[in-house]
């Protein structure tokens, strides 16, 4: 019966259908607003959903002497990583007992999963616009992956744990992180690193569309392309959760604390959005030099905050 | 072709704009049609980077012997089903550069097209219009 349980939890809801449902509605959301921040009207708002249909139903082309099988299976092993993800950040979510130790650990390791899909992926298409993009994806990845691990690890200094149900419960008794000093400085942190994980602008170097077409994803044709879409579709609706989950003091399964959720949700995806659509590309140097410098510092003096007890 | 597949099509044609020598003139209305005053994202089409993303071809100026063969193979990079549409009179019909010494053949003794949109160049909205009908001939 647990396994079953286990299986429908992974697959229907919080799991695949869910996370994918929430994840192509943000899409949309992101894309509508970003419309009519450009003065347009925008797509309705099933396009993503329609997208991604009609991708599946496409022709699969596997470029000329490419491994076929690493080609096409890299995709499932991202999109599976963020289904996971998505089920483990929810179910801890309803019952804080359900953790194990470092299942905060096994998030972040689950996160860096879609990237390395990407830059496999691309490497595997034997394109040199592919091969440039994922070249560029590596260097992001080195860039703000230590910013990140010190913004998330300010959490673990502050809450005393790396169990998803402890981190819920010290909010519930000393109020959410971000009402702290250093947890508004390691949450800016996140929501920039989140900028890079997702590859929207200031930081979507890896997928820039003048410049290298669409990076990794260039051979990609069909289904294959379609399971990258719906991986960052899901991750955009992860990563706010994720955030959610460390800063703003969880998720309760009541109505108010859905209600509540709701709202957390709509002002970081808000915050994301403006980020996205207010900022040009930065060139790949450029981006690792922020990473590496102001970021870090940043994540760096709220580590230190953190450690004094502000 | 499967319902939803079908519908999906329609909703979301994406857009590969593949230009063959052509003057500039109806490129720049191609791009018209991504501004805010035209704005083809309501009908979910998107101008995409590259050929294997593409749903619809969008083909303006004369196939000359440079890309005669590159054309060729990025007709062939689209995968199926694919929709094309000439865009200007230079594509349909070669125009006034029929006779000249670098033209090869017409547009769609190369590849298959679906939908001509004459006009040199054509409006924005006629450009639209044509890719419009061009998903109307899905079956």
């Amino acid at each position: 019966m647990d396994t079953v349980k286990l299986i429908l939890e992974f697959v229907v809801c919080p799991g695949f259908l869910f996370s994918a449902v929430a994840g192509l509605l943000s899409t949309w959301v992101d894309l509508k607003v970003t419309a009519r921040v450009q003065y347009r009207q925008g797509p309705p708002w099933f396009q993503p959903f329609a997208d991604i249909l009609k991708l599946l139903g496409k022709e699969i082309f596997v470029p000329e002497g490419a491994p076929q099988f690493v080609f096409l299976a890299i995709p499932l092993a991202g999109l599976a990583a963020v289904i996971l993800v998505s089920t483990m950040l929810w179910s801890f979510n309803a019952d804080r007992g359900a953790g194990f130790i470092g299942d905060l650990i096994v998030v972040l390791y689950l996160l860096t999963v879609p990237s390395l899909s990407l830059i496999i992926g691309g490497s595997a298409s034997r394109n040199p616009m592919g091969a440039l993009g994922a070249s560029r994806e590596m260097k992001l990845i080195l860039g703000y992956e230590l910013p990140f691990l010190v913004a998330v690890f300010v959490v673990v200094a502050k809450s005393g744990s790396i169990i998803f149900g402890q981190i819920i419960n010290y909010q519930a008794i000393h109020g959410p992180l971000i009402m702290s000093l250093s947890g508004v400085l390691a949450f800016g942190v996140v929501l920039l690193s989140a900028q890079a994980k997702l590859g929207y602008a200031p930081f979507d170097i890896a997928e820039a569309e003048q410049e290298i077409m669409a990076g990794p994803l260039v051979e990609y044709s069909g289904a294959p392309l379609a399971l990258f879409r719906l991986t960052r579709a899901i991750l955009f609706f992860v990563l706010p959760v994720l955030m959610i989950t460390l800063f703003l003091g969880g998720i309760e399964l009541s109505l108010m604390g859905l209600v509540w959720f709701i709202v957390k949700y709509v002002i970081i995806l808000a915050l994301m959005i403006v980020l996205k659509n207010t900022n040009p590309r930065l060139r790949i140097d450029q981006a690792v030099r922020v990473f590496w410098g102001p970021v870090m510092v940043v994540a760096a003096a709220a580590f230190i905050f953190a450690l004094i007890g502000w | 072709m499967a319902n939803w597949f079908k519908w999906g099509l329609k909703k979301s044609p994406w857009v590969y704009h593949l230009g063959a020598s052509a003057c500039n003139n109806c490129d720049i209305e191609i791009l018209d049609t991504l501004t805010p005053k035209f704005d083809i994202e309501r009908f979910g089409m998107v101008l995409v980077g590259s050929p294997r993303h593409a749903d619809v071809l969008v083909v303006s100026g004369i196939v000359n012997r440079q890309c005669l063969e590159r054309f060729k193979r990025v007709y062939d990079a689209v995968p199926k089903p694919k929709l094309v549409v000439a865009i200007g009179v230079c594509a349909c019909t070669a125009n006034m550069f029929r006779d000249s010494y670098n033209f090869t053949m017409p547009v769609d003794k190369i590849i298959p097209v679906d939908v001509y949109v004459p006009g040199c160049p054509p409006k924005p909205e006629a450009i639209i219009a044509g890719i419009v009908k061009a998903l109307e001939t899905v079956k």
